[in-house]
This record gives C-alpha cells, sequence and structure tokens, in this order.
C-alpha cells in the first residue's frame, strides 16, 4: 500500500475529490495546512503600514491506496491540483507497512 | 419646572452614550491579536464598573460642584448624590427663575454625564494593549478619572448657574469662553494625552515595530465602530441637553462630520497604499466623529463637511507618526483621539457660527467674520487640557510602574494576556477534546450486582 500527500490550493480540492472518485477511492482525508514555498506570500495594509503574510493557506490530503492504483493516483491530483502558476503545491508518495480498519479489524489491502 | 421632552431625550441620550463604551471594547478588540482580545475588551468594561461607583461618591460633585480650591474642581456639595433627588438643573433667565423652564431633573444628567466620564479612561486603553496589568490599569483609571478627568470636566463643561443657581462653573467654559460642545477637550484630548503618556511609560511591546501585529478581527472592528457611530449621536446631541433645534443641528453635523471622515481617510490610503481599506473606513469613522464633537453645536452643515474630511485625511496621516517617534500607541489613539480632538477643537476657531447656536459664549470664527480671538481660546484650551493630562498620566503611571507594576511579565505578554491575566481564551472553534457524547464500544459498562 502506499501513502499519496499532497499540498494543494485550497480552491482546487473540490477538483481533486472527483478525480479521485473517477478512480474509486473512496476515502481521503484533508488537513488545513499553511506553509511557503516559492510563492511566497503577499502584503496586507493596516493604517498604512505594512503586514507580511508569509505563511499561505494550503489543503493537505492524504490518501491511503493499494500500490498498483498509486501512480494513477499521484497523476490525477497532479492534474486536478494544476493551474499552472506558482503555488500550486506539491504530491509524493510513501510506502505504508500496515492498515487497520478501526471498526472491523481488517487488515492490510482489504482495509483500505 | 421640569420639561419632560427634555428629560426623555437626556435618558435616551446617556443611554445611548453608555453604549459607547462597549462599542469602544469591540472596535479596539478586534484591533488586537486574539491571544488578547478579552483584556482588551475587559480593560473597557472595568471602566463601567469603576467609574460609575467614583461618579456617585464624589465624582459628580468634582465635576459640576460650585468652584471650589480656587477653580481647580467643584466641590463636595453633590458628594454621595446628595442634592440631586427631587432637584433640578438647568438655565435660568429673567423672566423665569432658576431652573427655568428648560429644568432636567438632576440624577438625568448626573447619569448623562457619567457616561462621558466612562468612556473617557475607557479610549485611553488602546495606547497599551496586550501589555497591560488587569489591576494595575483599573487602578490607573481611578486615579487618572479622580485627578484628572473630573477636574477638567469640571474646566469644560460646567457652566455658571446650571446645577444651581448661584454654582459658578469652570475656566475653560466660563472664563477662557473657548467652545467645546461634547468633549474634544475633556474627552478626546484628555484621553489622547494621557494615552501618549502611558505609551511612553509602558515601553514599546516586546516585537514592535520589527513585527508588524495584525489586527485579528476587522469585522469586530468595523461592528464596534458602528456602535460607536450610533452611540455618538446621545454623546452630541444628547449634549444639547434638551429635545431642540440645537439637538437636531448637533445630530445632522455628526452625521455629515463622519460621512466626510470616512471618504477622506480612504481617499488618503487609496493614493498613499492603493487600497482603500476596513480599518481604515472604520478608523476614518471614528476621528470625524472625535473632531465633530467639539464643534456639532457651533457649526453650520456645510461646516462640519469641512471638519469632517480635514479630520480624515489628516489623521489617516497622524497613525503613522508612532514609527517615526518610535512610540507604542498600539491602536492609535494619538493618531485619532488626540489628533482629532486638536483638529475638532482648532477648527471651531475657523468654522465657529454663532447664528447655530444663540446660547455659545465665544465668538465667531475667523471664515465667519469673528476674527483670531476665538481660535486663541480653542488652542488655549486644548494645550491646557493635553498639558494637564499628560503630566498626571505621566506621574500617575510611574508611580503604579515604580510599586505595583503596570506591566505584565515578557513570557506572559508572549503567551498572550488573556490566558495570564484572565484565565481565559477568546476562541475556541476546535471540536477537539470535549466530551462526545458518543459511547464507546469498549468503555467499561455499569455492573449490575449479582
Amino acid at each position: 500500500m502506499k501513502l499519496v500527500t499532497a499540498v494543494v490550493q485550497p480552491f482546487t480540492l473540490h477538483h481533486v475529490r472527483e478525480a479521485l472518485e473517477h478512480l474509486a477511492v473512496l476515502g481521503m482525508t484533508i488537513t488545513e495546512a499553511k506553509g511557503y514555498g516559492r510563492q511566497k506570500g503577499h502584503t496586507e495594509i493596516y493604517r498604512g503600514s505594512e503586514y507580511d503574510v508569509d505563511l499561505i493557506p494550503k489543503i493537505k490530503i492524504e490518501v491511503v491506496v493499494p500500490d498498483e492504483l498509486a501512480d494513477k493516483v499521484l497523476d490525477a491530483v497532479a492534474a486536478a491540483a494544476r493551474t499552472g502558476r506558482i503555488g500550486d503545491g506539491k504530491v509524493w508518495v510513501t510506502a505504508v507497512e500496515h492498515v487497520v480498519r478501526v471498526r472491523t479489524g481488517e487488515r492490510g489491502a482489504d482495509a483500505v | 419646572m421640569v420639561n419632560t421632552g427634555d428629560t426623555a431625550w437626556v435618558l435616551a441620550s446617556a443611554a445611548l452614550v453608555m453604549l459607547m463604551t462597549p462599542g469602544l471594547a469591540f472596535f479596539y478588540g478586534g484591533m488586537v491579536r486574539s491571544k488578547s482580545v478579552l483584556n482588551m475588551l475587559m480593560m473597557n468594561f472595568i471602566c463601567l464598573g469603576v467609574v460609575g461607583v467614583l461618579w456617585a461618591l464624589f465624582g459628580y460633585s468634582w465635576a459640576f460642584g460650585d468652584d471650589a480650591f480656587g477653580g481647580l474642581v467643584g466641590n463636595g456639595e453633590f458628594a454621595g448624590l446628595a442634592n440631586t433627588i427631587g432637584h433640578f438643573v438647568g438655565v435660568g433667565s429673567d423672566s423665569a427663575p432658576w431652573p427655568g423652564g428648560d429644568a432636567l431633573p438632576a440624577l438625568s444628567f448626573v447619569m448623562f454625564q457619567l457616561m462621558f466620564a466612562i468612556i473617557t479612561p475607557a479610549l485611553i486603553s488602546g495606547a497599551i494593549a496586550d501589555r497591560t496589568k488587569f489591576w494595575a490599569w483599573t487602578l490607573f483609571v481611578a486615579g487618572w478619572v479622580t485627578l484628572c478627568y473630573f477636574p477638567v470636566a469640571h474646566w469644560v463643561f460646567a457652566f455658571d448657574g446650571f446645577t444651581g443657581a448661584d454654582n459658578v462653573g469652570g475656566w475653560i467654559a466660563n472664563t477662557l469662553k473657548a467652545e467645546d460642545f461634547a468633549g474634544g477637550t475633556a474627552v478626546h484630548i484628555n484621553a489622547g494625552a494621557a494615552g501618549l503618556a502611558l505609551a511612553i511609560v509602558l515601553g514599546k511591546r516586546k516585537g514592535w515595530p520589527r513585527e508588524r501585529m495584525r489586527p485579528h478581527s476587522l469585522p469586530f472592528v468595523l461592528l464596534g465602530a458602528s456602535l460607536l457611530w450610533f452611540g455618538w449621536y446621545g454623546f452630541n446631541a444628547g449634549s444639547a441637553l434638551g429635545s431642540s433645534d440645537l439637538a437636531a443641528v448637533a445630530f445632522t453635523n455628526t452625521t455629515l462630520a463622519t460621512c466626510t471622515a470616512v471618504l477622506g481617510w480612504l481617499v488618503v490610503e487609496q493614493i498613499r497604499d492603493g487600497r482603500p481599506t476596513t480599518l481604515g473606513a472604520a478608523s476614518g469613522a471614528v476621528a470625524g466623529l472625535v473632531a465633530i464633537t467639539p464643534a456639532c453645536g457651533y457649526v453650520d452643515p456645510m461646516g462640519a463637511l469641512a471638519i469632517g474630511v480635514i479630520a480624515g485625511a489628516v489623521c489617516a496621516l497622524a497613525v503613522g507618526l508612532k514609527y517615526r517617534f518610535g512610540f507604542d500607541d498600539s491602536l492609535d489613539v494619538v493618531g485619532v483621539h488626540l489628533v482629532g480632538g486638536i483638529i475638532g477643537t482648532l477648527l471651531i476657531g475657523f468654522f465657529g457660527d454663532n447664528s447655530v447656536n444663540s446660547a455659545a459664549l465665544g465668538d465667531n470664527g475667523l471664515f465667519y467674520g469673528g476674527g483670531a480671538i476665538q481660535l486663541g481660546r480653542q488652542a488655549l484650551a486644548a494645550g491646557a487640557v493635553l498639558l494637564y493630562s499628560f503630566v498626571i498620566a505621566t506621574v500617575l503611571g510611574l508611580i503604579i510602574k515604580s510599586t505595583i507594576g503596570f506591566r505584565v511579565a515578557e513570557e506572559d505578554e508572549v503567551t498572550g494576556v488573556d490566558e495570564t491575566e484572565h484565565a481565559e481564551t477568546g476562541y475556541d472553534y476546535s471540536s477537539l477534546g470535549g466530551g462526545s457524547g458518543i459511547a464507546h464500544a469498549n468503555a467499561p459498562t455499569r455492573v449490575d450486582a449479582p
């Protein structure tokens, strides 16, 4: 099994979710995250004094999938989250050793 | 005889002005960081508690009693609110003996003026946000209203023969004949100068100005500014102390000056920063309200439009002064209240028009054929209040600083004064950590006795 993690622009979440549903990926976990990369931040102005916001809101998506699906999910997420502008984010895949479904106690691929 | 219409308006106005202090709390509260929002609200709210008590015990009497101590304060004739129930205030005339046909129950005036005494120290709190010990602040409020607000209110607001047929009032109103309809000097310059003093006495917040401190809730700021604008009708139009033409003039001028001040501030922002901001609109409204406060009963509506736009534009520029001079007046009490108060007080010397107010003691302003004499009086009144308040606040602040301490420890400031001073948190939108109420599959269940 693989864990696909994506940090993307918040407004692309809907597209990513649709893309995953097409691949019959039935679940996902998202976290509201903040970070910076090459996008840098933006400047806000309060009573004439500038305030640099360098941590920008992002959405972190985590999905555990069977090995054979990992590449497709990676590509689907990357395509769905892409706007072509700086700040689109990253997607990466890591190996997962064990998974247990809490309710039933199923293990491994059955639990995903 | 008591005038029921006037009494109704003054009582309603007192309630309107009361609402300004919580309104100010939200105006300020939205501007601080989320870790000190409760402390900011509390620094304002406690003024309602403390000043109300002092006002009843001796404050009203010091402000509105017959001249005592060479005119520094009023005497003790109304201490403990003696001689108020069943008594009246008003102005007599040759045809109608005191208190005249427009008399108010004394207590309606006591309550109306109390609300001014409450909001004035509350205004100061914005200068020392995020870093103040709560009880030290409370002590300062008690000391400052006693030594500074009650005397200055006497100088500015106590008119000869108003609270008693033979009562002598304060020197700024009656001897100098400077004009201050609702408190440009006694409220705004007074509070602004004290705010400057405390910002210097307490020192900068940790990290300021290198680290810019972003307002945590601009909707609160705009909500607070709106409540202030609403309550300000009691402040200004209520200061006519009657349901009169003058009250309607003050109401109109208050509205018009605030309109142009919003526009003035936003135009400055658009030119300087390239964006009109919510904080700028709220600040502009308050700057306009501050500036029209002394003038609203002495100028005509076109004068009010001019005063508002000048105040909005100048205050928008004045809030940058603290960076140049290096004092952390955190929420711009100086830039808005001191500068706005001075603008309004001085502009009476230009726009003052006695045809608006038949009871005006001063002369017409420069633009209305009165020469410079009134401008001189206005400047003297503004300067006297500024200097007196600055000195009293500095001395009082230094005494508190060197005894019980005025400022929280540095680590408490970093943690946030809400937690360290009040043991509370302003916001908890997280669902984590609460009792879920969902039965846990393996939770131990009650074991019935065999």
